[in-house]
C-alpha cells in the first residue's frame, strides 16, 4: 500500500482544462447571486434594489477576474473549485445584504458590510499563493514552523490585552475596532505542518505496532508507547482549547481534522480508535469539571425546557434558529421574506438556518449538495495529487471543508452541541473568508500540478525503473 | 494512500448525508411541532396587530384590542390595558416575544384558535365574518384588588403580595404583587423596539416587577404557620382550645428560640392554652406542639391545606394551576425536634406562597373544606354566549368542621384585645386572623405577613399578605392591608 514515489495519477489523466465549463458554471454562481439580492429586495420593498446591480456587478467582476485568472495561472485546475465556492461566497453575500436591509430599514442604504472587500481579498490571496507557491512540497521545509505558527495562532486570544472575549469565547484578538479570528488561519497552518510531519514519520506510525487478538481475531493493533506523543500533544492541545480558550467547536475541528489525516497516512483505523477514545473521556471529564462544557451539553439535550432556554447564555439562539428553520418548511419564506434577521447572529453563526428558513430545505439541500460536491473535488484533487504530502495536504483541507460544515449545521440541528464555528464562505467575517480562499488555493495549486501534461522528454531513455503497485 | 483517501471522501459524504437528512427531518416532519412549541415566540409576534377578546374584571375590560389603522387601510390592534400595575400580575401582557398570565394561559381562547370555539368560528366562516376571539371574564374584586394595591403602594418602597378568595367558591378576589408593572409599557406594536427595551429593563430590574409573588414566591411564613400547627394538635393531637403546652420563656432547639410576644413570655413560663398561644402568637408552646404531634403529622395536616412534603412529591403530584401556575408550597417531613419545632412556628424548611396561606386561611374559614382556587369565571364567544364557565371544586378538607369552628374561634382572639393582630379589626365586623413575622437569616429584616378571614360567622372574603423584608411586625405592616381588603368585601 505505501506507494511512496511513483506518480500515480497525472499521467493517467488527459490534459482537459474544461475552462469553459468553470466559466458556464461561475456565469450561473453570478445569476443566482444577483437575482438573490434581486428577489430579497421585492420581498422587503416591493421592487428591484440598486444593490443588485451594484453589490451583484462588483461580485461579477472579481467572479470574472478570478477566471480569467485562472486560465493563465493554472488552467490546468479542478474546473468545479472555482464555481461551487463562489456560488457559496455569492449566497452568503446575497445573505449578508438582505439582513443588513431589514436592519437599516432602507433598501437603498443596505450594503454587504467588508464582506466583498473580504472576498476580493481572500481571492487575492487564493492567486498569489497559486502564483508563487509553484510546489506545495517546499512547505515541507517549514514542518516545524507551521507547527509552532498553528500553536501561536491558537494561542494568541488567550494573550490578555490582544485577546478579546466575545459571546463567550475567547476567540478573537484586536487592537481598537480591528479584530481577527486567529483560529481560522491556525487551521491552515496546522494542515500543512499535519502534512508534513506525518509524510515523514507514517511509516513509523504505520508498521510498528503490537496486535491485540481475542483467538484468531484481531482487535486492535496498539501502537508503540513512544509514537503515541504526536497523538497525545493534539490532545492536548484539543482539551486545552476547549477547557482555557472555551472554544469546543475549534477543539472539536482541529483534533477531527488531525485523526482524520493520521488516519489517511497510516491507515490504520487504531490510531482513530485511541484518539476517539481519548477525546471522548478528555471530553467527558470537562464536562464532570467545567460548569461552561455542560452549560453546552444541556442546551444541547434540553434546549426546549424552559429554564435551559430563558438561562443567561441559554438555548435561545439555538431555539430561534430551529423555529425558523421550522417555518421555512419544504420550500422556504422567499429570501427577505424570513424572520430569522431578528436573532442574533443570523448572518454568521446562523446562516445557515437564516437560509433554511428563507430558502426551504431545498435550498438548504442544494447548498449542501454544493459544498459536497466541493469536498469531493477536492477528495479527487488527493488523489490524483503527485506525492504524500500533497495528497495529505489536499485530503486535510478536503475534509477540514465538510467537518466545519458538520460541525456548524450539526449544531443547528441538534445532532452535537451548538459551538459558533463559521460556516465555509458564506458566514459574514473576514478571517474565516480569507482562510478558505487560501485554502482554496493551495487545491487549486495542487491539482493544477496533477492535471499538467508532463513536460515532453527532450530525449527519450526509457522508464529507468517500473514499481509494480 | 488512496485507499485510505477515498473512504475518507466516503466518509465525509456520510457526514453531509446526516445533515441533509436531519435538515430534512426538521424542515420536513418535525416543522410543525417546533412551531407549535411553547418556546417559539413567533406565534405571538406574528399575531401582536390581530385582534383579541377582551379581559374582563367586573364587566369592565382590563385588557382590550383597539384598532389603530387608519381609515381604510387593513386593520391593525394594539392591545390595551387599564389599571397601571394593578391586574398586571394576573393578566399578564402579550409581546412580542411572549406572553404571560391570562393572555399566556387562555391564548387560544382569546384569539379564537381554541377547539371550543369552533363551532362559532365555522358558522363565522359561513356567514363572512372575520372570527373574532372570546372574552374571559375574571373573578377579580375590583375593590378588594385596589385596596390591597394602594396599601402597598402606601407602605413606600417595600415589596409584597397579597391574596383574596372566597372560602366558598374558592374564586381569587385578589391578587396583587407589588412591584408591578404597566404592561402598556410592553406591549407597542408601533415602537417594538422601546417595548423590547422596557422589557429588558423590567427583566433586570432588581425589585423583580415581572415576578408574581401571589403565587409564585414563597417565603416562610412565620408565625401565620401557626394556624397549621394547631390544626394538627387538634386533629392528631385530640387537643382543644384549652389544652395546655409547655411555654417556657426560651426553649433550647439547638440554638436558643426566644418568645417573641410583648413582654417576652406567654403565661409566665406556665403552660399556655392553645387558644391563648394562638392570640398572642406564643412561639415556644407551639414548637412544643408541633415536636409533640411529630413530623409525619406536621408534614400531613399541611399537606391537607395544600402544601407538599417535597421538590419531589410536588412535581408527581397533581399541578396547581388558577389557570397560571402556581409554584409550590413545602413543608417537609422533619424527624429532627430542633428543626421540626421551628417547622412549628412557620420557620427553618417550611416555604409558601402567598396563595398557599390564603387556602390556609380560607380553609378555617369554610369549615375546614378548602376550595380549589380559580381566577377565571366564565368565557364567552363574542355573541357572549358562554363557553366554560368554572364550577367551585372542592380542593381538600384539610380539618373537620369542629377543628374549624374552635380554629376560628382562637383566630378572633388575634384581632380583639389582647390579641397580636388588632390593626385587622375591623369595628361591627368579627374578624379571624394570625399574624406572622418570619425571621430571614442572619442581619435580614422580616418578613411580615397576615392571615385572616370576615365575617367570622359567615365568612366572604380570606387574605393572606406578605410584606417582604418589612422589618417591622405582620399587626403593624401587613394587618392594615389585609384589613383595607376585608372592609372592600364586606362592608
Amino acid at each position: 500500500m505505501s506507494n511512496t514515489s511513483a506518480p500515480e495519477a497525472p499521467t493517467a489523466l488527459p490534459p482537459v482544462k474544461r475552462r469553459n465549463a468553470e466559466l458556464t458554471l461561475i456565469v450561473l454562481a453570478i445569476g443566482i447571486t444577483m437575482a438573490g439580492i434581486a428577489i430579497a429586495g421585492i420581498n422587503i420593498s416591493g421592487g428591484v434594489p440598486a444593490a443588485m446591480w451594484t453589490v451583484g456587478l462588483t461580485f461579477a467582476a472579481l467572479s470574472a477576474a478570478a477566471h480569467v485568472a485562472m486560465r493563465f495561472v493554472a488552467p490546468y485546475a479542478d474546473p468545479l473549485i472555482l464555481p461551487c465556492t463562489l456560488f457559496l461566497n455569492g449566497i452568503g453575500v446575497a445573505m449578508i445584504w438582505r439582513i443588513n436591509a431589514v436592519e437599516v430599514e432602507d433598501v437603498e442604504r443596505a450594503g454587504v458590510g467588508m464582506q466583498l472587500v473580504w472576498t476580493a481579498v481572500g481571492l487575492a490571496f487564493c492567486f498569489l499563493i497559486i502564483i508563487f507557491l509553484k510546489d506545495p512540497r517546499v512547505l515541507q521545509r517549514y514542518t516545524y514552523v507551521s507547527g509552532l505558527v498553528a500553536i501561536i495562532l491558537l494561542a494568541l486570544p488567550a494573550v490578555p490585552g490582544l485577546g478579546q472575549e466575545h459571546y463567550g469565547a475567547r476567540l478573537w484578538i484586536g487592537v481598537g475596532s480591528a479584530t481577527m479570528q486567529p483560529s481560522e488561519f491556525a487551521k491552515i497552518a496546522l494542515v500543512i505542518f499535519l502534512a508534513s510531519y506525518l509524510m515523514n514519520k507514517r511509516q513509523v506510525l504505520q508498521i510498528v505496532g503490537k496486535p491485540i487478538r481475542i483467538g484468531r481475531f484481531t482487535l486492535i493493533e496498539l501502537p508503540r508507547a513512544r509514537d503515541l506523543a504526536p497523538i497525545l500533544v493534539g490532545w492536548v492541545l484539543a482539551i486545552g482549547m476547549l477547557v482555557l480558550l472555551r472554544d469546543l467547536g475549534t477543539s472539536l475541528l482541529l483534533f477531527g481534522t488531525f485523526l482524520a489525516m493520521l488516519y489517511v497516512a497510516t491507515q490504520r483505523s487504531s490510531w482513530v480508535t485511541i484518539g476517539l477514545a481519548m477525546f471522548a473521556a478528555g471530553a467527558f471529564t470537562a464536562y464532570l469539571l467545567f460548569w461552561h462544557v455542560q452549560a453546552r451539553v444541556n442546551i444541547w439535550f434540553h434546549a426546549f425546557e424552559e429554564d435551559v432556554y430563558y438561562a443567561v447564555g441559554g438555548s435561545q439562539q439555538l431555539v430561534q434558529g430551529l423555529v425558523g428553520m421550522a417555518y421555512g418548511g419544504l420550500f422556504g419564506t422567499g429570501l427577505g421574506a424570513g424572520e430569522m434577521y431578528e436573532v442574533f447572529a443570523a448572518d454568521s453563526d446562523l446562516i445557515l438556518a437564516t437560509l433554511g428558513e428563507e430558502l426551504g430545505v431545498t435550498g438548504l439541500l442544494a447548498i449542501l449538495l454544493a459544498l459536497g460536491l466541493l469536498v469531493e473535488r477536492g477528495m479527487r484533487i488527493a488523489l490524483a495529487a503527485t506525492g504524500a504530502f500533497n495528497k495529505l495536504l489536499a485530503s486535510g483541507v478536503a475534509f477540514l471543508l465538510a467537518y466545519q460544515v458538520f460541525i456548524v449545521l450539526g449544531g443547528l440541528t441538534r445532532v452535537i452541541p451548538l459551538t459558533g464555528s463559521t460556516t465555509p464562505f458564506m458566514a459574514a467575517g473576514g478571517s474565516a473568508l480569507m482562510a478558505n480562499w487560501i485554502m482554496m488555493g493551495i487545491l487549486l495549486r495542487i491539482s493544477d500540478n496533477a492535471r499538467r501534461p508532463a513536460p515532453q522528454a527532450i530525449q527519450d531513455e526509457g522508464a529507468t525503473q517500473v514499481i509494480q503497485r | 494512500m488512496n485507499t485510505p483517501i477515498r473512504r475518507l471522501s466516503i466518509f465525509s459524504l456520510f457526514l453531509l448525508l446526516v445533515l441533509m437528512l436531519n435538515v430534512t427531518w426538521i424542515q420536513g416532519f418535525q416543522a410543525e411541532a417546533i412551531r407549535d412549541d411553547p418556546l417559539n415566540t413567533r406565534k405571538f409576534s406574528e399575531r401582536l396587530s390581530e385582534q383579541r377578546g377582551p379581559i374582563q374584571v367586573a364587566d369592565e375590560n382590563v385588557a382590550f384590542s383597539d384598532n389603530i389603522a387608519e381609515e381604510g387601510k387593513p386593520p391593525r390592534f394594539q392591545r390595551e390595558y387599564t389599571g397601571g400595575g394593578l391586574y398586571t400580575p394576573i393578566v399578564g401582557s402579550f409581546r412580542t416575544y411572549g406572553a404571560s398570565g391570562i393572555e399566556y394561559t387562555e391564548n387560544s381562547l382569546l384569539d379564537g384558535s381554541d377547539d371550543r370555539l369552533a363551532v362559532r368560528n365555522f358558522r363565522d366562516i359561513i356567514t363572512g365574518r372575520e372570527p373574532e376571539g372570546a372574552q374571559v371574564q375574571l373573578t377579580l374584586d375590583p375593590a378588594v384588588q385596589k385596596a390591597a394595591y394602594e396599601g402597598f403602594k402606601n407602605l413606600g418602597g417595600k415589596n409584597g403580595a397579597a391574596v383574596a378568595l372566597d372560602p366558598q367558591t374558592g374564586a381569587i378576589l385578589g391578587a396583587v404583587s407589588y412591584p408591578s408593572y404597566d404592561a402598556n409599557d410592553v406591549t407597542s406594536i408601533t415602537d417594538t423596539e422601546q417595548a423590547v427595551a422596557n422589557y429588558t429593563e423590567l427583566e433586570n430590574d432588581p425589585r423583580k416587577p415581572l415576578l408574581n409573588r401571589a403565587l409564585n414566591e414563597r417565603y416562610p411564613p412565620g408565625s401565620t404557620f401557626k394556624v397549621v400547627t394547631a390544626s394538627a394538635a387538634m386533629e392528631y393531637l385530640d387537643a382543644g382550645p384549652d389544652s395546655t403546652m409547655d411555654a417556657p420563656d426560651s426553649l433550647d432547639l439547638g440554638r436558643e428560640l426566644p418568645n417573641a410576644t410583648p413582654g417576652g413570655t406567654c403565661n409566665g413560663g406556665q403552660p399556655d392554652t392553645l387558644a391563648h398561644s394562638i392570640q398572642i402568637s406564643c412561639n415556644t408552646s407551639m414548637a412544643n406542639w408541633a415536636i409533640e404531634a411529630g413530623g409525619q403529622n406536621m408534614s400531613d395536616q399541611a399537606a391537607a391545606y395544600g402544601f407538599h412534603p417535597s421538590a419531589e412529591a410536588a412535581e408527581s403530584a397533581e399541578e396547581l394551576t388558577v389557570p397560571l401556575e402556581v409554584t409550590p408550597s413545602y413543608v417537609p417531613v422533619e424527624t429532627d425536634p430542633n428543626i421540626l419545632g421551628r417547622a412549628g412556628i412557620g420557620q427553618s424548611n417550611v416555604e409558601a406562597t402567598p396563595l398557599q396561606m390564603a387556602m390556609v386561611a380560607s380553609g378555617v374559614a369554610n369549615s375546614g373544606e378548602v376550595m380549589r382556587p380559580y381566577v377565571v369565571d366564565t368565557v364567552r364567544d363574542s355573541d357572549l354566549s358562554v363557553v366554560t364557565q368554572t364550577t367551585p371544586e372542592s380542593y381538600s378538607q384539610a380539618v373537620s368542621a369542629s377543628t374549624a369552628e374552635d380554629l376560628t374561634e382562637m383566630m378572633v382572639g388575634v384581632t380583639q384585645q389582647g390579641g397580636s393582630g388588632t390593626n385587622a379589626a375591623i369595628s361591627g365586623v368579627e374578624v379571624a386572623g394570625k399574624t406572622g413575622t418570619a425571621e430571614t437569616g442572619e442581619g435580614n429584616d422580616t418578613h411580615n405577613w397576615f392571615i385572616g378571614f370576615a365575617p367570622a360567622d359567615d365568612p366572604q372574603i380570606a387574605v393572606a399578605v406578605v410584606v417582604e423584608f418589612g422589618g417591622g411586625s405582620g399587626n403593624e405592616l401587613a394587618a392594615p392591608i389585609a384589613r383595607q381588603m376585608m372592609e372592600a368585601a364586606v362592608l
